[in-house]
């Protein structure tokens, strides 16, 4: 079973090899890498196009009239419409390059949601939010004197579609949604919720920190106003991420950065902006990291997405099916493989994550032990932590059978 | 490095039957540490007598085994002590885990058994979470001048 699950649709010993740590020991046992939805490891050819650009034509971009500079701005614009095409938006320039979800939540919340939210407003959201899509709310919403509303769930993470169309009203102003929770792996129905949005006439803004590194998405087909994700998590360098907007809406936006590049006139006591994307990307980018991030989706588009998905499907599937044998092993989140992506989070029997953690490092099984930045959730959850286990394209069944193995040593260590 | 070295058999007996566990009725400092980092809890009562003697110390709160035992290990070196010994206690423990200075048995109990702790540098935020809490008491009694003191969440 476990050689079947492992190669179904991908090649896992090819891609393996793409990825240099894959091969490093861990307190001399293999690592297992495990903890993805953290950050994803870098295939050869996001490193190599970090290194290329450093010692090729390292250069300043948009400004210099010399040829390092036009090949460092043709690279990072050609990173740009990468980025786009992976995630078949309209136009390039729809794509903001921030430094990470976190950042480019944040650039709506200011360059939006000042402009658009006010006193009495409500900005609708759940909670399973990251804390970087629910503290700039909070944030904007004390600004503003607005409020948020937290759209119904069971503690799997499973919207109440019904329950949510309810709650809008003629104060209703942006729904702000993950579309793959980072705790419970469970996929929210985003078309759906974006459809009933618009029919009230408000934009969404979907968290896809965690989906887009692992699912197809077309933010055209979801007719999403606003997307975020994060380089680092998609084989790319960290210190990139990126703002999907839709155009008129990114058009309409206040930059939140002011400075160089984003400037078309700037006088003694009053400046104009430039337009699109350059308005909002203040200040000397991420070159290199854009460029790595370009090389990122580059190599997850030859893998195929689709593939990936049913890659990391199939070992989800077989990974609840393992933790679910274990007796005293709590599993969060739902236990269908259908509807949630591969993360896992789950508790040992009385056992602190933090133990789980420390004891399947010794093991060289990486994984996350904490409240993954989304204390709510916790509570609701009734636990401190999680022990988290999150996949990706590069996992293998055999590495599920070394977690499931590590849980079974912690589980004795501590009887 | 290996597991023995962090989970002592001292360490594993404090966690698994806690010393001083639950609160103190006639606590005259209550103290609340929290680690935002990993969401370790600590809640700290302390009963100072006008002489300046630590006649009760507790605890309660939710961790990893090492915040956990940690804390018992604490309020069994701190009780009965004068405060110019409990602050010597202190300094000892976190000089340990710090700063790499010898673990002194004498002045530490069992203590002592955290060292290993040092080895696991992420491990060590643990393992001081009670520690600095009883700091942060200790020093609100001394500016509260013998008035009850009550501080919640605190970070260490």
């Amino acid at each position: 079973m476990a050689v079947e699950t492992s190669t179904a649709g991908l090649d896992a010993a090819a891609i393996r090899a793409d990825f240099p740590v894959l091969a490093e020991q861990v307190h001399e046992r293999p690592l297992v890498y495990l903890d993805n939805a953290a950050t994803s490891q870098k295939p050869r050819a996001v490193i190599e196009a970090l290194q290329t650009y450093y010692e090729t034509y390292n250069a300043n971009i948009h400004r210099g009239l010399h040829a390092l500079s036009e090949r460092a701005t043709a690279e990072y614009e050609a990173a740009r419409a990468g980025v786009a095409r992976f995630i078949n938006a309209r136009h390039a320039h729809e794509v903001i390059f921030t430094r990470g979800t976190t950042e480019a939540i944040n650039l709506v919340a200011r360059g939006w949601g000042d402009e658009n939210v006010g006193e009495g407003d409500e900005i609708l959201l759940t909670e399973m939010e990251h804390h970087s899509n629910l503290v700039p709310w909070q944030m904007l919403a004390k600004r503003r004197g607005a409020a948020l509303r937290y759209i119904p769930m069971d503690v799997d993470g499973r919207i109440d579609l019904e329950g949510y169309a309810r709650q809008f009203g003629p104060r209703t102003r942006l729904v702000t949604i993950t579309q793959m929770s980072n705790v419970l792996g469970t996929i929210t129905p985003a078309a759906e919720v974006v459809r009933v949005a618009h029919e009230h006439g408000v934009p969404v803004l979907l968290d896809a920190a965690q989906s887009i590194p692992h699912l197809p998405v077309d933010v055209q087909a979801l007719d999403a106003d606003f997307v975020a994700f994060s380089g680092h998590k998609m084989l790319g360098p960290t210190g990139i991420g990126v703002l999907y907007g839709r155009e008129s809406l990114l058009d309409a936006m206040e930059p939140l950065l002011g400075g160089g590049s984003m400037i078309r006139v700037v006088e003694l006591h009053r400046s104009s902006w430039t337009g699109l994307p350059d308005k909002l990307e203040g200040g000397t980018p991420n070159i290199a990291g854009a460029i790595g991030l370009g090389a990122a989706v580059e190599y997850l588009a030859a893998v195929g997405m689709p593939g990936v998905a049913r890659h990391e499907h199939n070992l989800t599937e077989y990974a609840l099916a393992q933790l679910s044998d274990l007796e005293g092993v709590r599993v969060f989140g739902p236990m269908d493989a259908e509807d949630r992506g591969g993360v896992i989070s789950f508790y040992v029997g009385d056992i602190h994550p933090h133990d789980v953690g420390t004891l399947l490092d010794a093991d060289g099984i990486a994984v996350r032990a904490g409240h993954h930045c989304a204390q709510p959730l916790m509570r609701k959850l009734g636990v401190p932590a999680t022990v988290r286990a999150s996949m990706y394209l590069y996992n293998t069944a055999d590495e599920v059978d070394c977690l499931v193995g590590g849980i079974a040593r912690a589980k004795a260590f501590f009887a | 490095m290996t597991l023995e070295d962090l989970y002592r058999e001292v360490i594993m007996d404090h966690y698994r039957r806690p010393r001083n566990r639950g609160a103190l009725d006639d606590a005259n400092v209550v103290m609340e540490g929290v680690n935002p980092l990993c969401g370790d809890e600590i809640k700290l009562w302390l009963r100072i007598d006008d002489a300046g003697v630590i006649r009760g110390a507790a605890f309660d709160g939710h961790g990893c085994s090492i915040s956990q035992s940690s804390a018992s290990i604490m309020t069994a070196a701190v009780t009965g002590k004068p405060l110019a010994d409990a602050h010597a206690v202190i300094a000892g423990f976190r000089g340990m885990m710090l700063n790499g200075e010898p673990p002194d048995e004498a002045l530490l109990g069992d203590g002592v058994a955290l060292e290993g702790v040092r080895r696991f540098p992420v491990r060590i935020k643990c393992a001081v979470l009670s520690w600095n809490t009883l700091q942060l008491g200790l020093d609100e009694h001394a500016t509260a001048g013998g008035q009850r003191v009550e501080l919640h969440h605190s970070e260490s």
